[in-house]
Parts: C-alpha cells; sequence; structure tokens
C-alpha cells in the first residue's frame, strides 16, 4: 500500500540535475568495482543488490517531510548515545577496537547510526532555539557534539570520531556560531594537539607517522600508502585503461574493493578521470549545497548542508589519504567503493537533501 | 552570556549563505589541493612510480641450468641427470599439513623415510617455498594426483631434474655426490660471488669430482621475467633468458678398469690407485669399500648415515687419499735409487746379510724379515728378496736429511695435488719435524727403520702411486689427474686439460735402469712377487710391501693365523708396465691383507692384465680375510721384525725408540 502510494506520487520529491549526477557516480562505481574485484559475479551482483538497496533508501527518504525526520532526531540521537555508552560497557573487542555491540542475532556498530543522528540532533536542536539563540544553546550544541565524539575516540575509532565530529562542526558553525568562539576553539585545538598525540594510541601515532614517512615501514604499516601511491602515480595522465591496472589485478593493492578503491580508479583512468571525478563529486557537492540554502526551514538548511558537506569530507579525507598526503583513516569513498551501510547510508543522507528541498512547497515555515 | 539575542531571519539567512559559500570555497581549494597532488604524482612523478609499478609486477624468476654430465675415458656416464616427477608442498598454501599428508598418502604411495626426509627440508626451508615429499613418482601416480588436484591446494606435481650415479658405490669415492646447499655453502657461494648464479639452484657438489669441478658442472642459472602477484606467485612469463647448462667433464678413469679392480679386489678392504705415467691422469682410483653416492643427494636420512659413518670399515673414508699407512718395503726401490744416485751404492756392490743390523757400538739387532738373512746380497737382489738388512745400512750410511731429500722429490711427505678435495700428505719425517713435533732429536735408530719404509714414515696409497708412476717415466713427476677434459657447453668445444709438470727429478737412466730391471725380478721366480707375475704378457715391474698394524712383542715371531683378521698386516703392492715403456702405474694397498705377495700383488697383476691386454679378471684374487689365505714360503715378504715393539703411530714409535 504504502509502495503504491509512493509510486503514484512517483518522482515528485527527487532532485532531477542532483539524482542524475549521482547516477553517474554509481555507474562509474559499478564499473570501478567491476575492475577492482576482476570482474568478480558474486561481488559485482552484491555491489548491484547494495545499490539497490541505497537508492530505495533514497527514494525512501525523499518522501520523509522534514518535520517527521526532526520528530526522530531526539529519539535517534538517545539510542545512539545509549548504545554507545553499551559498547564502552559491554562491546566486543575486534582488532583491538571496542566498536561492536553483540545484540545475539547480529552485531551492530552505533557510531553508524551516530553519523546521521548527531548532525540530525544538533539541527533539530538549533532548529528549536532559534527564535533567541543564546550562547549558552550553542555551548549545549557543542557539548551534544562532543559527548558521543569522546566515546568514539575511546573505542578507539578516531576515523569516525572525526567525520562525526565535522558533521556536527557543520551544523554549529553554519548555525552561526561566533568567528570569535571558532577562532578560540580553533586555537585551543593547535595548543591541544602536543597533548593529544600523547592521548593517541600507538597505531594512531603509528599512522600519522606512516603518512609523513611511508617508507619507513614499507611491508608493515606503510604497505596500504606505499602500494596505493604507487598505484595512482603510475596510472599517469590517460591511465592503464579499464580493467588493465597491474597494481590492481596483480594483488599488490589492499582493500582495493573498499577504502582503497579510489587507487584502482586512478591507476586505471589516471588524471584526467581523476579530474572528471572531481568534476562530478564538485558538481554533486554544488548542486547539494544549492539545494540546501534554498531550504525554507533552518533544520533543513543546517541538516542538508552539513549532510552535503560531510559527503565532500569524506570524498576529500579518501582521496587524500589514498594519494598519500592524509593518515589512513577507514573512510570508503563515497559511493564508489563497495559496501552497502556506507552507500546506504551516503544515499539516504542525499534523499534527506532531496526531501528538504522538494517539501518547500508543500510546507510553509 | 546573560543577553538575549532576538533573531533577524533575514540576517541569519544571509550570514547562513556567507558561511555556506564559505564553506564551499574551502571545499573547492581542498578539491584543487587534491588535483595538484594528483598532477604531482601523476604527472611529475609518473616515471618514478611507473617503474615502481614494474618492479612490483615483474620479478626475475631463475631458471637453473641442468648440471653437466660426468663421462669416464670411453664416454661411460658417470653421473647423469634424469627428469622425474616429484609431489611438492607448498606449507604457507596448503592449510593443515598434516591433514594434507594425510590424504595424500591415500593416492600416492608415502613411507615413513619420506615422510622423515619431508619433515627435515620442512625444517630447512622458507613457508612460501615448496618442499618435495615424494620424487620420482610413476605416471600412474601423476595421473591419479593430476584428478584429484583440486583437493589439495598448495599441492604440486613437478617435473625436475635428479642426478643420478649409475656406478653407485664403485666410483663413489671418484665421482663424489651432491647434497643440499647448506649455510657454510651459501657462505661460500657469497665469499665467490657466485651466490646470484646459484638462485634456484638446490643442490651442489659435496664431494669427489662433482665438488672439484663444480664450478663447470654448475653451469649458468638463467633468468625468466615473470609477470607476479603480491604473493610471488607467476602468472605468466614475459621472457626468457635460457640457462646454459653445466659443462661435461670427461675423465681419465676408466669405469671398466675401475669395476675390474673393484672386482679383483672381492671383499678385501682396501685402495687402488693407477696411473697414466705419461700424463698423470688418474685411470682408476678405488676405496673399498664404497657406499652409494645416492642416497645423499637429498640429504642422508639419519638411520643410513649411521650405519655408513659408524660401520667399522669406514666406507665414507676415501683410503686412497685419506688412509695413511707405512709404506712398508715398496720404499725400497725408491732407496735403491737414493743409494745409486748419492753415489753411496754401485750395481755391484754387495753385502753380506747375516740377518741382522747393528749400530757401531751398539747390540741393538734390526731383523730381517728372513731370520737367517739373504747370504750375499747386491742392489738388484735387495729389492728381488726385499733384503731388509741391506736397506737398514744403506738408511744408516745415507742419513735421514739425504733420505728426506731425495725420497721428497718423488713426492712423499707431500698432497699429490689431485684434483680431489680432502687428500692427505702422509708424513716423510726429518729431525725438523720430529724436533717441531716432539720436541726430540733424531735418533740413528729411527733412520735405520726409516729405510725400510717403517717408522714415522707414513703414505697415502695416492702417494705411492705417484712415486711409482715417477719412477716408471724416469722421474717425471705429474700432478695426478681426474680432469681429462671439460666441454665447453656454449660453443660444444672439449677443452683438454694439460698435463701439470710438478717436478722432474735429475735422475741419471743407467740408475733408473738398474731399479727398473730389479723391480721386473720381482714378478720373476726368485721375487717376491713370482707367483703374481707368473706368465705376465709383458715386462711387469713390481715391488712387494707389508704394513704392520700391530707391535709384534720383542722376541716373538708375526703368525698370521694366529692373530685377528683385522689385526693382520696390510699388504702394499708398486708396479708399473709395459717396464720399458710404461703405460700404468699402479699403488694398491689391502687392508689386514697379509703379504703384499700373496693378496696385493695379484691385484695390480690382473688390473694391468686388463689395462694392457683387455683381459678380463677370472675371480676375485684372494678369499675374504676371515678365511686363510695360502702362503706361499718363497715369496715371503712380511715386515720387518723389530725387537722393540713397533707401534704403527709415529707417537708410539717415537717413544720405544727414544728409550
Amino acid at each position: 500500500m504504502l509502495v503504491k502510494r509512493l509510486l503514484k506520487r512517483g518522482v515528485a520529491h527527487l532532485d532531477p540535475p542532483l539524482a542524475g549526477l549521482l547516477g553517474l557516480l554509481l555507474l562509474l562505481s559499478l564499473a570501478t568495482v567491476y575492475s577492482a574485484s576482476g570482474g568478480d559475479p558474486d561481488k559485482v551482483l552484491a555491489h548491484l543488490t547494495n545499490m539497490g538497496v541505497a537508492l530505495t533508501a533514497l527514494f525512501l527518504a525523499s518522501h520523509i517531510p522534514p518535520q517527521r525526520l526532526m520528530q526522530f532526531a531526539l529519539p535517534a540521537y538517545a539510542v545512539g548515545l545509549l548504545l554507545l555508552v553499551a559498547v564502552e560497557l559491554v562491546g566486543d573487542v575486534v582488532n583491538g577496537a571496542q566498536r561492536w555491540l553483540n545484540l545475539g542475532v547480529t552485531r551492530i556498530q552505533p557510531s553508524e547510526l551516530m553519523r546521521l543522528a548527531v548532525p540530525l540532533m544538533i539541527a533539530w536542536y538549533l532548529h528549536h532555539k532559534q527564535e533567541i539563540l543564546r550562547p549558552l544553546d550553542h555551548a549545549v550544541a557543542i557539548g551534544l557534539l562532543l559527548v558521543p565524539v569522546a566515546l568514539i575516540i575511546h573505542q578507539p575509532d578516531l576515523g569516525t570520531a572525526l567525520l562525526i565530529a565535522t558533521s556536527g562542526f557543520f551544523v554549529i558553525y553554519l548555525g552561526g556560531l561566533s568567528w570569535r568562539v571558532l577562532a578560540g576553539a580553533a586555537a585551543l585545538l593547535v595548543l591541544a594537539a602536543p597533548f593529544a598525540w600523547h592521548l593517541l594510541h600507538g597505531y594512531q601515532r603509528q599512522r600519522i607517522l606512516t603518512m609523513l614517512d611511508p617508507s619507513s615501514d614499507p611491508l608493515g604499516a606503510g604497505y596500504h600508502i606505499i602500494q596505493s601511491t604507487i598505484a595512482v602515480g603510475s596510472g599517469g595522465v590517460a591511465g592503464k585503461g579499464w580493467m588493465n591496472g597491474t597494481q590492481t589485478h596483480l594483488d599488490f593493492l589492499p582493500e582495493r574493493t573498499t577504502d582503497f578503491i579510489f587507487a584502482v580508479y586512478s591507476e586505471e583512468f589516471g588524471l584526467i578521470g581523476n579530474f572528471l571525478l572531481l568534476l562530478l563529486y564538485g558538481a554533486i557537492i554544488f548542486r547539494g549545497l544549492v539545494l540546501a540554502a534554498g531550504a525554507p526551514t533552518l533544520f533543513g538548511r543546517l541538516m542538508s548542508a552539513s549532510l552535503v558537506l560531510t559527503f565532500f569530507i569524506y570524498a576529500f579525507v579518501n582521496m587524500g589519504m589514498v594519494s598519500g598526503i592524509l593518515p589512513v583513516v577507514g573512510v570508503p569513498l563515497p559511493l564508489v567503493s563497495y559496501g552497502g551501510t556506507s552507500m546506504v547510508t551516503v544515499l539516504f543522507g542525499f534523499g534527506i537533501v532531496m526531501s528538504v528541498a522538494t517539501h518547500k512547497k508543500l510546507v510553509k515555515t | 552570556m546573560k543577553t538575549l539575542r532576538l533573531i533577524n531571519p533575514e540576517l541569519e539567512f544571509l550570514r547562513y549563505r556567507r558561511r555556506l559559500e564559505l564553506a564551499g570555497y574551502i571545499a573547492a581549494l581542498l578539491f584543487m589541493v587534491l588535483l595538484g597532488r594528483f598532477f604531482w604524482l601523476q604527472v611529475l612523478q609518473y616515471d618514478r612510480y611507473q617503474s615502481m609499478a614494474e618492479n612490483n609486477r615483474i620479478a626475475l624468476v631463475p631458471a637453473p641450468p641442468p648440471r653437466g654430465v660426468i663421462y669416464d675415458r670411453n664416454g661411460a656416464v658417470l653421473a647423469q641427470n634424469y627428469s622425474a616427477y616429484t609431489l611438492e608442498i607448498t606449507p604457507d598454501k596448503a592449510g593443515d599439513l598434516e591433514e594434507t599428508l594425510a590424504r595424500l598418502a591415500e593416492l600416492v604411495e608415502i613411507t615413513p623415510g619420506d615422510l622423515r626426509r619431508f619433515r627435515r627440508l620442512l625444517g630447512e626451508s622458507k613457508g612460501f617455498e615448496s618442499v618435495a615429499v615424494r620424487s620420482r613418482l610413476s605416471e600412474e601416480e601423476v595421473a591419479r594426483f593430476a584428478v584429484n588436484r583440486y583437493r589439495f591446494p598448495g599441492v604440486e606435481v613437478r617435473a625436475r631434474l635428479f642426478r643420478q650415479y649409475p656406478y653407485s658405490d664403485t666410483l663413489a669415492h671418484v665421482v663424489g655426490y651432491i647434497g643440499r646447499i647448506n649455510q657454510q655453502d651459501k657462505d661460500q657461494l657469497q665469499a665467490d660471488g657466485q651466490d646470484a648464479n646459484y638462485r634456484g639452484t638446490d643442490h651442489i657438489g659435496k664431494a669427489g669430482v662433482e665438488a672439484s669441478y663444480e664450478h663447470w658442472l654448475h653451469g649458468r642459472t638463467g633468468v625468466e621475467r615473470v609477470e607476479t602477484d603480491s604473493g610471488g606467485r607467476a602468472v605468466r612469463v614475459l621472457s626468457r633468458d635460457p640457462p646454459t647448462s653445466g659443462s661435461n667433464i670427461h675423465l681419465h678413469l676408466d669405469a671398466r678398469l675401475q669395476q675390474v679392480a673393484a672386482e679383483v679386489f672381492g671383499d678385501y678392504r682396501g685402495a687402488l690407485v693407477a696411473l697414466d705415467p705419461r700424463n698423470g691422469g688418474v685411470l682408476a682410483l678405488m676405496s673399498k669399500p664404497g657406499f652409494d653416492p645416492n642416497l645423499f643427494i637429498d640429504g642422508i636420512d639419519a638411520a643410513n648415515w649411521k650405519e655408513l659413518n659408524d660401520a667399522f670399515e669406514r666406507p665414507l673414508i676415501n683410503r686412497a687419499l685419506r688412509g695413511v699407512y707405512p709404506p712398508g718395503s715398496t720404499i725400497k726401490p725408491f732407496m735403491a735409487l737414493a743409494g745409486l744416485e748419492l753415489g753411496l751404492r754401485q750395481p755391484g756392490d754387495s753385502i753380506v746379510d747375516p740377518g741382522y743390523f747393528s749400530l757401531p757400538g751398539s747390540r741393538h739387532r734390526y731383523r730381517d724379515w728372513k731370520k737367517d738373512g739373504h747370504g750375499i746380497v747386491d742392489l738388484k737382489k735387495s729389492v728381488v728378496v726385499s733384503c731388509d738388512t741391506y736397506y737398514y745400512r744403506l738408511a744408516n750410511q745415507m742419513g735421514i736429511e739425504n733420505m728426506h731429500r731425495f725420497l721428497g722429490q718423488f713426492g712423499f711427505g707431500e698432497r699429490s695435488g689431485v684434483d680431489l678435495d680432502g687428500e692427505l700428505a702422509g708424513l716423510l719425517p726429518s729431525p725438523a719435524w720430529k724436533k717441531r713435533r716432539f720436541r726430540q732429536p733424531w735418533w740413528p735408530g729411527e733412520t735405520v727403520i726409516a729405510g725400510i719404509g717403517q717408522g714415522y714414515t707414513l703414505a697415502t696409497p695416492m702417494q705411492l702411486a705417484v712415486a711409482t708412476m715417477a719412477l716408471a717415466n724416469d722421474g717425471v713427476v705429474y700432478r695426478p689427474m681426474l680432469l681429462r677434459a671439460w666441454q665447453d657447453a656454449e660453443t660444444g668445444r672439449m677443452h683438454y686439460a694439460a698435463p701439470q709438470v710438478v717436478g722432474r727429478i735429475p735422475l741419471k737412466s743407467r740408475h733408473v735402469a738398474v731399479v727398473k730391471q730389479a723391480m721386473v725380478e720381482v714378478t720373476l721366480p726368485g721375487g717376491t712377487a713370482a707367483v703374481a707375475g707368473a706368465g705376465a704378457a709383458y715386462r711387469f715391474a713390481g715391488k712387494t710391501g707389508t704394513a704392520q698394524v700391530i707391535g709384534i712383542k720383542q722376541g716373538a715371531r708375526y703368525d698370521e693365523k694366529r692373530i685377528a683378521a683385522h689385526h693382520r698386516d696390510h699388504a702394499l703392492f708398486i708396479a708399473f708396465a709395459p717396464a720399458d715403456a710404461p703405460k700404468i702405474a699402479v699403488a694398491v694397498m689391502v687392508e689386514n691383507g697379509g703379504h703384499g705377495s700373496s693378496t696385493a700383488a695379484p691385484i695390480a697383476r690382473k688390473v694391468i692384465d686388463y689395462w694392457l691386454l683387455g683381459k678380463l679378471p677370472g675371480a676375485p684374487v684372494a678369499a675374504a680375510p676371515a678365511q686363510e689365505a695360502p702362503v706361499d714360503e718363497e715369496s715371503e715378504d712380511t715386515g720387518p721384525v723389530l725387537e722393540d715393539a713397533p707401534a704403527t703411530t709415529p707417537a708410539e714409535e717415537g717413544a720405544a725408540h727414544a728409550g
């Protein structure tokens, strides 16, 4: 019944330019995953399935009115926070990090939920306080951000924590936090950096050191970076051609369908391909920001812009990591990497962006 | 903090727009940074990364060369390669090894010995290297495995070249064997700068000709440029620089002659060396008992090793090069020649042999082997009947220094330089040596017994053969050589080894002729080897000798029948023939053979018969030492009977005479 209704309403809530650009990116992803997996039909089929699920998520999200979404903010955030605390207390340790919560039936990673829940919560909070915004409200917003981030850092999952912190920061920044506070926070961050270094876990420090000098440990921590940099560099201007990347097909690239898929793409399509990819990402981000700017409510503006900018951060961090200018953090290349969770989360986010943009005619503030 | 701020939606929206635009610009800027990075990597640093990717991708896989073949002088193959299938496991890829082995055993036969060897090799290799479980799979086994191959990851059938020694124990001490390269070999190869050429080679010559001519036999390792994945597995071959197989080695040795020698030795232990007096070529070099060199190729297992190494017969020792024995009476022709050359004796000079010799002013008697003496003895007769008294007296007159100098020219006390490893130098004593070794002066009595090849003097069968060769060819000392030629694998050309002259002894031909004639008469009626020489179709020159194994108590007499077999004297015989134009010089040592005349001489005769006449021996010369060999009184040539208990070791001997 729901499906029928949705189909009747059709594509009214989709933004055609954004949908078209995302579609292009997905096609490119399909080609790259095909190559990266060595044409493994199982993997390609699974990838297609993930895309189907993620597109459905986008379609559904685009039909959720922003008001409805706002109602989810507090419960989603509260549940997410509870789960994080639970992880802290009884989580499973995988690869030395306590990130997973075993529900008996399945294990979940609550930090994934928080990727959407944190910006949602802060946007919702600032939206509600928009009539009379006091400095204290910004402090609360910052608190809403820092608590889950601190819990995730402690797991430890620095990459996710930083990304969630960024998405929350975008909301607060766009919500009008004064420049003086921003500047103060930045100064504090710089001052705190040496102390933070001591708080980092050994492997985290190693990753940063490795980024600075990958050759210090060529078969250990530096291996990923060295091999991916070789892949990117050897791609040259025109690339080695689709399915012809030697780094990829001879198994030198680690994680080549997931976090390091950009190396595959870059090796096979070269600088020209990279330029086109950046252009495509840029277009998506531009369109997303345009839609965010046109949103009728503060919540919509903050939420949409935060989602789009976070999308940008994901893309930038991933490509920066693969090309060796950022430390290795477990971030997939959004909408290109193989992997369902990330794809669903990102497209669901774009669904929200479209919903916010298309519901303005229907719902007046 | 307390101020409430009313929000102006218009202003608020403008600020949002400004901040959003700023974020957008920053995003664009960061993308430009990325683009710059890509430009750096993909354009400016392209060459560097391109070559790194190539190096990643392309592995140089060594292609080991087939080893050179070893031939005898007639082209008989002494060491060859054959191709066979082996079943190999790469432990890293195989998963549960024990389970894999158990399942494999259902398909192909795997003996406990195979398993032992596999586990030993496993311990020596790295996990990504394949280790052989079984070699020489039958066609049927290969087929059976091929069908089930999918069930065995990390298990492969490979065609490999194997080394094989067709003559087994007969030529074990000459041809030697190859074995797996160990750490010591690796260090040596590295020191020689050869380690690169041995990539991909598992085996190296460990003993014998295999070791001596390793540098020719091995060949040049080729290289395949192979595209590999990150696991190092070859995906496909891009280009190939084929290996150059090892050079073939041709020996002077005649395998059939060697077989004849082995055959006529029967069950005796001992050694035989036959040289070509015209160039020093080693025609036969035998040490009995031998061992099966094929056991050593892939590492001998503990049980076999123990059996070989602990055996009373010591089969692993090359007696021809490492067995040192008192030369006994075989030294006499050389002493006779020394007497002539040094002007101490004329051929016609005679002495009267009362059956003993005493030093002036001493009542100590050095007794002849013949109790009542040989009567009137001239130089020729002294050789023919092996008169001890003659040489006691001559030695005393000559003095140890002269003796040392003269005999040294024939190679006594020095390694012959034969192209095999492990040769011992024997011992040619001198006062200087004794002072160094024992810090004691030389006693005149020691010179006396040195005159009949007893006392400190020790020689290997090879040294006896070299001395005999030098006598046979009138004084040319060649370096004994197994190598006759090597065949360059690249050009196919044969490179013949030139004879190497170590020294030319200035000898007067009339002196040499006298000694040679005496040696011919040794094998004629009346000589100590008359029985062995009977009916020879050529002039057969020889000299018997006996080396004592245990000392005889003062006044006691050596009684062969009452002495345990392994305490019997070693029998020696040196010979060359034909006497006028020698084509072969032989030294035979039969451990516990008793008399040179009864065991060693017939062996030499049959070997020479074969060499000169092509006559095959009928049966071994004598029964094994456990049985009684008939002794001909006439040809008896036991060692001297010394009144001081002599011993086989120089140390004891020195002590006995010092007192």
